[in-house]
């Protein structure tokens, strides 16, 4: 082939690293907040409050919002959903809220309710008041494993029940996927760390960063040692995709990728190839390929093994990243890989077809030279299963590769409740797993108040 | 296009969109700057008598609705404050400039009939083609026994009015305050003392909003707010009963109006003549957005008419007047009933919680195939209207009239009404 991969930093002037992955979407300022306040009809049995899957009460908030109340409005938000500020930023508001406000049907131009979710909560993060009390000490301790968006979210609604909480995280610093995993640009200026400082101020939660379950401690220590746990450690493994030659340089996780840059102290030290592939349908696939872009990488396509409908990553997301010049493929599966002294240098993808409902390949395929390859393809509980590791508990029951659980989220263990990704029975949204670390709490809450021991 | 041409108690202007009586015709830069817009005329800002009053600084107060800015405006400025030979010199250079264009004088001086007389004789001296008394305005003057003070009493209007007819040969209008519990009182005497037309309404008393921190009615003046007159298109309603009032009133039939109040555009413009007014007088939606808009309502109102097939002002001056009528004189057999475009509806609820919450809870709320159905219960539909209101899509909710095959009957005539009872017995 005799073409070396080029993966190098600096590919960009100076000025444009701040550009690329600054907010956006900018926030509303109280003009223009007041102006699409006043869009909202105040629907009656808002068809948007069924779509958000943490319940909050739109319609009010944003009439909050048009008066000027705007701390009535965020305690709307907050009381609902903790994290309300990351989710205003991260959630595919176009197949949720906004997809059900009335004026989608009636123009095709929701009410914003993504960014006056983000106007309100704002107001209150930048306010030195945390705008809960905590109840009566109950003398109780909960363990909560990950400190993403499920337990913090489990974590806060515990705290606020009086509750003592401590939140075991593996990394070393929490918020989860909104630290770690998210694209720059959704929550930028350190947004993650300022929402969980926010959301510990309520007091009575402990944090205990790089403590990983089955490493440094297994469940079956924390069912010991509190008096209920919550497990919302998310995913930790990825899929393979079982090619020969996956170990080689220029072969990458999108999840560690993406990692990495969020960690990143100066994004222009961080290298990229020219020609970068990406493999995958969801919004991990979506984040790599746009900040790959973002990082001047100068040919970017995403590869999907079947249509644009059944992709995870949203019409709205699919289009964001074309309209960044990322090149999106259906119709294809990774085929084989080509390298040069163990370092990548072209994909060769292979057509599919359905047949019957099965995707087959059609036995044609193209090469696109690559100096990286990033693997989107879905994760996994992980090699080794943690759970399991240095004496985990036996009586967990799984439903497939995640912890099955019933509607309260409560696992097959009396004591143990769990959610967010490691479950998931609803979708893998930052808003989910809140909506997981919710309930669980509250039926944490219900199961220690009612005597147990 | 049909003919725009306006006549009102002998007043001619080429089109009836005239400025009101307020700061755009203070002086002559304002009035020609509005003539080579297009307005018909002006009334000009009133006149007093030297030394010129003194006005307070922070003037105007506004109400915005729904990100609506001006919704509702009110000032607590006084009459003009130049003195009054610079206005009468700069008014006969307009009315030589301009002499198509009506050119009405608003007045206000001391309810003595020397005040009067003097200044009308110099007023006519300009040229101008008519004064209007400015018996309306509700702050600050009334203090002094001038403006809605005279307004109020209904003998000073009819006093005043006939020292003016005796002392001049223009045209009088009358303008008239709202801030009164019926307008056919002042409008009569407007009439019983010789006036050539009235002109409503002047502005209402309000206080336009509490400013929370300061604790003071706005507009703020150093601490403190007095009641100020209200205009805008909200009270465009209040204004367009008190013309009506007048001009089906038998007292007063054969007086010229002058319609003001929230006029904004043309179709506002043909409410009012609808009702009865000759011309209409503009301000608050000229202070919001500049003298352009009068092309808007010229061309507008032209269009309309030719589209109805009126040919000028006067084929549809007061047509809706026969229909104006009281309550007792309504249809009591007249039945409508809501109904839902189901295709068009988008599913918000409003209609549902409205009348379930404050009406006839004749809106069920269900699901259809998943999806939220709102439907009428015609038994329980009183045909209020209030669904057909809250509803934000257009022609979504319709009210259609039942075939109940009854005729008219009137509340007179009505066997539920206990005194038609007692007449038939």
């Amino acid at each position: 082939m005799g073409n070396q991969p080029d993966i190098r930093a600096g590919r960009l002037p100076d000025s444009a690293y701040a550009e690329n992955f600054g907010d956006v979407h900018p926030p509303l300022d109280r003009k223009a907040a007041l102006v699409e306040a006043s869009r909202c009809y105040f629907c009656y049995d808002a068809p948007c409050i069924e779509a958000c899957p943490t319940g909050i009460d739109i319609p009010s908030f944003i009439r909050k919002i048009s008066t000027d109340n705007v701390r009535g409005a965020a305690q709307d938000i907050l009381e609902e959903n903790i994290l309300g500020g990351a989710c205003a930023r991260v959630c595919p508001t176009e197949v949720l809220c906004q997809q059900a406000c009335v004026r989608t049907a009636q123009e095709g131009k929701p009410v914003q309710i993504g960014l006056l979710q983000r106007y309100a909560t704002d107001a209150v993060m930048d306010s030195a008041v945390h705008p809960f009390t905590r109840a009566a000490p109950s003398g109780k301790r909960v363990a909560v494993v990950g400190a993403g968006p499920a337990g913090l979210a489990c974590a806060h609604r515990l705290a606020l029940r009086g509750h003592d909480v401590v939140i075991l995280e593996a990394r070393p610093k929490p918020g989860g996927l909104n630290e770690y995993g998210i694209a720059a640009y959704k929550v930028p200026d350190s947004f993650a760390q300022r929402e969980v400082g926010f959301l510990l101020a309520i007091g009575g939660i402990e944090i205990r960063n790089g403590q990983a379950l089955g490493r440094d401690f297994t469940l079956d220590d924390l069912r010991r040692d509190y008096d209920a746990v919550f497990l919302g450690m998310g995913l930790g493994g990825v899929r393979a995709l079982g090619l020969e030659g996956e170990e080689m340089e220029g072969i990458y996780n999108a999840v560690d990728f993406i990692a990495e840059l969020r960690q990143a102290a100066d994004l222009k030290a961080l290298a990229v190839g020219r020609e970068v592939v990406v493999i995958g349908g969801g919004n991990t696939a979506i984040d790599i390929a746009v900040q790959s872009k973002r990082l001047g990488a100068e040919d970017v396509t995403l590869v999907y093994r079947r249509g644009p409908e059944t992709m995870s990553a949203t019409h709205h997301e699919q289009a964001f990243a074309q309209t960044d010049s990322v090149k999106i493929k259906h119709w294809a599966q990774p085929h084989s890989l080509a390298g040069e002294d163990g370092r990548l240098t072209a994909v060769t993808f292979e057509y599919t077809r359905l047949e019957g409902g099965r995707l087959v390949g059609t036995g044609e395929t193209f090469t696109l030279p690559a100096d990286m390859l990033f693997k989107a393809i879905g994760q996994t509980m992980g090699p080794p299963n943690l759970l399991r590791a240095n004496g985990g508990s036996e009586g967990l029951e799984m439903a497939g590769e995640r912890i099955a659980v019933d509607a309260t989220r409560r696992s097959s263990l009396p004591d143990v409740w769990a959610g967010g990704d490691c479950i998931g029975i609803s979708e893998d949204l930052t808003v989910a797993a809140v909506q997981d670390g919710k309930l669980a709490a509250e039926a944490i809450d219900a199961w220690l108040g009612g005597g147990a021991t | 296009m049909a003919d725009l041409r306006c006549d009102i108690a002998g007043v001619k202007s080429p089109n009836p969109f005239w400025l009101a009586s307020a700061p755009p015709t203070d002086k002559e830069y304002n009035v020609v700057r509005a003539f080579k817009a297009g307005w018909g005329g002006v009334v000009w800002k009133t006149l007093g008598e030297d030394p010129p009053i003194v006005n307070v600084s922070s003037r105007y107060g506004a109400m915005s609705y729904n990100g609506t800015r001006m919704a509702g405006f009110n000032n607590i400025e006084l009459i003009t404050d130049r003195p009054l030979e610079v206005n009468l010199r700069e008014i006969k250079q307009v009315k030589r400039d301009w002499p198509d264009r009506a050119m009405v004088i608003s007045l206000m001086v001391p309810c003595e009939e020397e005040n009067w007389r003097a200044i009308l004789a110099r007023v006519e001296d300009t040229g101008a083609d008519a004064v209007e008394l400015n018996f309306g305005c509700p702050h600050g003057m009334s203090e002094r026994g001038m403006g809605s003070a005279v307004g109020q009493v209904p003998e000073y209007i009819e006093m005043v009015t006939r020292w003016c007819k005796a002392h001049t040969r223009m045209p009088v209008f009358v303008k008239l305050t709202p801030n009164v519990t019926s307008v056919l009182g002042p409008a009569r005497a407007a009439k019983a003392g010789g006036a050539d037309a009235v002109s409503l309404i002047n502005t209402i008393n309000s206080i336009m909003s509490v400013d929370l921190d300061v604790m003071a009615p706005t507009p703020v003046v150093g601490g403190k707010g007095t009641h100020g007159g209200y205009c805008g298109p909200a009270v465009k309603p209040i204004a367009m009963h008190m013309v009506a009032e007048i001009a089906r009133d038998p007292d007063c039939a054969g007086l010229p109006i002058s319609g003001i109040g929230g006029i904004a555009n043309w179709r506002d413009a043909a409410e009012f003549m609808t009702l009865g007014a000759g011309s209409v007088q503009v301000c608050t939606a000229a202070m919001h957005k500049g003298f352009k808009i009068v092309d808007d309502m010229i061309d507008g109102l032209g269009y309309w008419m030719d589209e109805k097939g009126y040919r000028s002002l006067d084929d549809f001056r007061a047509a809706a007047i026969p229909n104006v009528t009281d309550w007792q004189y309504l249809d009591m057999n007249y039945e409508i009933v809501a109904k839902i475009d189901q295709d068009l509806c988008i599913k918000c609820g409003l209609c549902h919680i409205a009348c379930e919450d404050t009406s006839h809870q004749a809106i069920a709320a269900g699901k259809a195939e998943g999806a939220r159905r709102y439907e009428v219960i015609d038994a329980e539909c009183v045909g209020c209207n209030l669904c057909m209101h809250v509803c934000p899509v257009e022609g979504c909710i319709t009210m259609v009239e039942v075939e109940n095959g009854k005729g008219y009957m009137n509340w007179k005539e009505d066997p539920r009404n206990p005194l038609s009872r007692k007449a038939a017995e």
